[in-house]
């Protein structure tokens, strides 16, 4: 039994290998912040968090499905928290009463095996009640099928298997064993058979075949032992048999969880982003090959996080470009653009909603970024070589279609050379088919670009109303020469 | 006559005795055979102990004590060693040898036991593998490309006695008793201290039954729960008990059973047990050898006379030494050596520590093993068959004797002149070091002269250059240096005149002592 919520055919992987550069895109892309709100101070829902956005789909289909899931999710938020609440107390039954299984006995193994599948069991029937509530309220393909199951596997006639041999197991009328003849006649291949008839113990009296009794007397203490030795012997594989379906069942509880962590992570985004009346939407993934980037009101979730309160969006089209070259106004809201950009990927290709009001874009095999650091505090390197050998990191990694937002890079050096490198970077880029998101100062940078009148290559410059007031939108313009520092002069002396 | 007519010639007049012998030996004098006194001298002692040391149950040492004096046991010994080298005859024989080994594990335990049917069952698991190890055998040695009399004669003893009437009847009896066991199917009822026993009557197996129920749960592999040997080993009188049962469900199964166990009571062949003994003293030295083999050094099969006593070695090392050194993964340096016409006596000087001891280990172990029909260290050799061999080494003071180190000394030597004669060998290592170099001189050159007189063949290793050229009998080798380095051993020994000055010399260059340099560093 299967939940498959994360995908269609598969089990969600928590071995997955994140990408190459997740450390730079936590960083760079504050998704700290995101995964903290989807996590509400849980630290499994933050691993699933982290794991689910960095390791997104680059399948249509993949997002499709995961979208339709999370929008059920969004209509009966109170039904997945109460499913998300078995797998929880189940672990939670386990610790507060010690259940588990932790003798060397095989006695002891098949009592606390026991135990614990009459815990699970419960637990089961309450899932089991559920899906029998809802099941028809649900609309996703994923939800239909995960219902269905439930219904199909726990009926009522497989609780009653269930509940007989947890009955039989405790052996109240003794066992049988059967047994043959190994090396030197000594017995072997001792296995527990389960007896024809209920009735059996009394049965064997009146029978044609012969059965030959002995005793073991009650001050024979060896005796004693040698026979618990023989039947534990005998029940050892049921004993294991049995802790292992519980261990089927503990581990089916647990893949029920994670599948489901990634969408109440996404409720509790959501039930923040709500107060504020933030929008969200479900965006349109477009193939890879495809040059897509259009949307409306694309705001940086992180800093709506940050802030408590609606920020602020943009409005952009950049379909069909291969390059967005970023000027303007120093704090024009230029960086919180590129971020928003990154997020809404990463979001898009999880499966998520994407904060804005409308959001289209191609997928991305890979979301590289490349930003200004501190100075390297360690003196190890100059800063140009440092940021060279993050970018030669980038390029051992980075494949077409793939996209790179590159924050002030190469601006280490005077504006000439930095301007060089980053145009032969970026045109090497374009070469492989990248994308790429370029913020800059450098005016000859983006200038080189816009003088070479290349119809892939979209400007977008950060606002400045006339007096210096910004507005942190950001509009379709050819780079100016200036960034405004001036006015931020003039912000920060009160002149 | 051919090896093809020996064969035939032994088919027809010997019956197969011993691997290790032609004739029957005299089983009690080889059993009674104690370390020669100059194992430890020539490191053999350490060398059998390695070769034997996971073969403690053959009692082979013995054999490694009594070297043959006639050059028919060493050739026949030697035939059976180069079959062997064939990797193919040697596992044969090796899985043969592991299989008699558990039959005589399990014949000592059912000898110990104390339930009849269980006693009468590792009997009968002896039996079967000893079925079928004969069985085996007989099978791949009749594949085999042999060569050797020795085992072209077994292979004609096993193949009579695996057709024979006995070995066919127990091998048959003893497949039954297995099939009739195979058919026993029973149950064990428990409940409290009430045990029932009966037979089999095909109900479902409970485990099963779990794991289908819970299947559909299952999410990937989980931890395994069942529990290692809870009975333990042995087998108490509540198994015996219920055996006692099983023995009255199936009454005729157990009867054929107690017939098998007196009529085959005695089923081991006692040749075939000999032999399964006796061949082990081959696989063990081939085993010790191969891995000094893998390091890239060569054995060969010596020619052995009593006639000449020119004799030669190619590229020979010390067995022990480089048995060490393999293991470390450290180089070994070969020696030659070349007596011819009237030469009988190396005298080896030259730097300490440049090999010279190893060197003189090194012939006594060639001569001993070569004596033994054993393959011997070396790319060819031409050895001498002797009657004696003795060594003197240096030994340590001792008190209780109450005489001095030189008198010891003496004492050895007049023992070993005493008894030796032209065929012994006679190895010295650096005698006389307890007297002024004046008296070991005096010393050695009666010694010399007497062993001189004897023409036995000896090595002596010495700081006395004069010894080297006492007669045309003495040849002199010396240990060699490096000369740029003289602090580097090259531990090779070669043929050269003792002329003690290239050694000094080289001293003196690393100290910038030698003439030009002296005369370079007192400037005027």
């Amino acid at each position: 039994m299967k939940a498959y919520l994360m995908f269609r055919d598969q089990d969600f992987d928590l071995e997955h290998p994140l990408p190459v550069n997740e450390k730079a895109l936590v960083q760079d892309l504050e998704l700290n912040t995101l995964f903290n709100a989807m996590a509400r101070g849980d630290r499994f829902l933050m691993d699933i968090a982290w794991k689910a956005v960095l390791s997104g789909s680059d399948e249509i289909e993949t997002i499709l499905y995961r979208q339709n899931i999370l929008k059920d999710c969004l209509r009966f938020p109170s039904v997945i928290r109460e499913i998300f609440q078995i797998p929880i107390e189940a672990m939670e039954n386990k610790r507060q009463h010690w259940m588990g299984i932790f003798t060397y006995y095989p006695s002891g193994v098949l009592s606390g095996a026991l135990e614990l599948m009459n815990m699970f069991v419960g637990l089961l029937r309450r899932l089991k009640g559920i899906a029998d509530t809802y099941s028809r309220e649900f609309e996703s393909e994923g939800f239909r099928r995960f219902f269905t199951m439930i219904q199909k596997e726990l009926d009522d006639d497989y609780f009653a298997i269930v509940e007989n041999h947890l009955k039989e197991l405790k052996f109240r009328d003794g066992v049988l064993i059967s047994a043959d003849l190994g090396q030197g006649n000594e017995g072997t291949n001792y296995i527990l058979r389960r007896p024809k008839n209920l009735k059996w113990w009394k049965d064997i009296l009146n029978r044609k075949n012969p059965t030959y009794f002995f005793y073991i007397s009650d001050r024979d203490e060896s005796g004693a032992r040698a026979l618990g030795k023989l039947k534990d012997t005998g029940i050892n594989l049921v004993a294991n048999a049995l802790a292992q379906s519980a261990d089927h069942i503990d581990n089916f509880f647990k893949m029920l969880q994670i599948e489901l962590a990634f969408y109440v992570g996404c409720l509790n985004l959501h039930e923040q982003l709500a107060q504020w009346e933030s929008p969200i939407c479900f965006p349109s993934p477009a193939p890879a090959a495809e040059r897509r980037h259009a949307f409306h009101g694309l705001y940086d979730v992180c800093l709506a996080l940050t802030m408590k309160q609606k920020v602020v969006g943009n409005d952009v089209n950049a379909d069909h470009k291969d390059v967005v070259m970023i000027t303007g106004a120093n704090q024009g809201g230029k960086s919180t653009f590129l971020r928003s950009i990154g997020l809404a990927q990463l979001m898009m290709q999880c499966g998520m909603y994407v904060p804005a009001s409308d959001f289209s874009a191609n997928l991305s095999t890979g979301i590289f970024t490349h930003y200004k650091r501190e100075e390297d505090v360690t003196m190890k390197s100059g800063k140009l070589d440092e940021e060279l050998s993050r970018m030669s990191d980038i390029a051992d990694h980075v494949t077409p279609n793939s996209m790179v937002l590159f924050n002030e890079s190469f601006a280490a050096t005077n504006e000439r050379e930095g301007s060089e490198i980053g145009r032969q970077i970026t045109n090497a880029l374009l070469e492989r088919k990248i994308k790429v998101f370029f913020v800059t100062h450098q005016y000859e940078l983006a200038h080189s670009f816009y003088e070479r009148g290349i119809g892939n290559t979209i400007f977008l410059r950060a606002e400045r109303k006339s007096g210096g007031k910004r507005t942190f939108k950001l509009f379709e313009a050819e780079p100016l020469q200036t960034s405004f520092g001036e006015d931020v002069y003039h912000t920060v002396f009160h002149r | 006559m051919n090896l093809k007519e020996i064969a035939s010639g032994m088919k027809n007049n010997m019956r197969f005795q011993s691997i290790l012998f032609e004739r029957i030996p005299n089983y009690e004098e080889i059993q009674a055979a104690e370390m020669p006194p100059f194992f430890v001298d020539l490191n053999l002692d350490q060398v059998v102990d390695a070769v034997c040391a996971s073969r403690q149950e053959y009692n082979l040492k013995p054999f490694f004590y009594l070297p043959f004096h006639n050059v028919e046991t060493i050739q026949y010994r030697q035939e059976v060693a180069q079959d062997l080298e064939s990797d193919e005859v040697l596992k044969r024989i090796d899985i043969f040898a592991q299989k008699m080994v558990i039959v005589r594990r399990y014949l000592g335990m059912a000898g110990k036991l104390d339930y009849h049917y269980h006693k009468a069952g590792w009997f009968l698991e002896a039996a079967v593998i000893y079925c079928e190890a004969i069985r085996n055998l007989g099978r791949d040695l009749s594949r085999a490309a042999l060569k050797s009399r020795g085992l072209l004669a077994f292979r004609e003893y096993l193949d009579r006695y695996v057709n024979a009437e006995n070995f066919q009847s127990l091998e048959q009896e003893t497949a039954k008793c297995k099939v009739d066991q195979s058919t026993i199917h029973y149950a064990i009822i428990i409940k409290g201290n009430r045990v029932g026993v009966r037979k089999y009557e095909l109900e479902s197996d409970y485990s099963e039954e779990v794991e289908r129920t819970f299947e559909k749960f299952k999410q990937g592999a989980v931890k395994d729960y069942k529990v290692k040997n809870i009975k333990g080993s042995g087998f108490n009188h509540v198994e015996a008990q219920i055996l006692d049962c099983v023995a009255r469900l199936y009454p005729e199964v157990f009867s054929t059973l107690d017939a098998y166990c007196e009529k085959h009571q005695h089923f081991m062949d006692e040749t075939i047990r000999i032999f399964d003994r006796e061949i082990q003293f081959y696989i063990a030295y081939l085993e010790y050898i191969r891995r000094i083999k893998q390091a890239g050094l060569k054995f060969c099969y010596p020619a052995v006379s009593g006639q000449t006593k020119e004799i030669f070695e190619v590229d020979g090392f010390d067995i022990a030494l480089a048995n060490k050194l393999v293991a470390e993964g450290a180089p070994v340096v070969c020696n030659d050596f070349t007596l011819k016409g009237s030469e009988r006596i190396l005298v080896i000087s030259g730097p300490n520590q440049g090999g010279k001891t190893t060197f003189a280990r090194m012939f006594g172990q060639l001569h001993y093993l070569a004596c033994l029909g054993l393959p011997v260290p070396g790319r060819q050799a031409q050895l001498f068959l002797f009657d004696q061999l003795f060594t003197h080494f240096e030994k340590e003071e001792k008190i209780k004797n109450l005489r001095g180190k030189l008198h010891d000394d003496l004492v050895r030597i007049h023992e070993i002149l005493n008894h030796a004669t032209p065929e012994s060998i006679i190895i010295m290592n650096e005698i006389f070091t307890s007297t002024t170099l004046k008296d070991a001189v005096f010393l050695s050159k009666k010694i010399m002269e007497q062993i001189i007189a004897l023409d036995l063949l000896c090595i002596c290793v010495t700081f006395i250059d004069e010894l080297s050229s006492l007669s045309e009998k003495t040849v002199s080798m010396v240990s060699t240096i490096v000369p740029e380095n003289p602090a580097l051993r090259t531990f090779k020994i070669v043929r050269r005149p003792s002329d003690g000055l290239a050694y000094a010399i080289s001293i003196a260059e690393k100290y910038y002592l030698t003439y030009s340099q002296l005369k370079e560093r007192i400037q005027g």
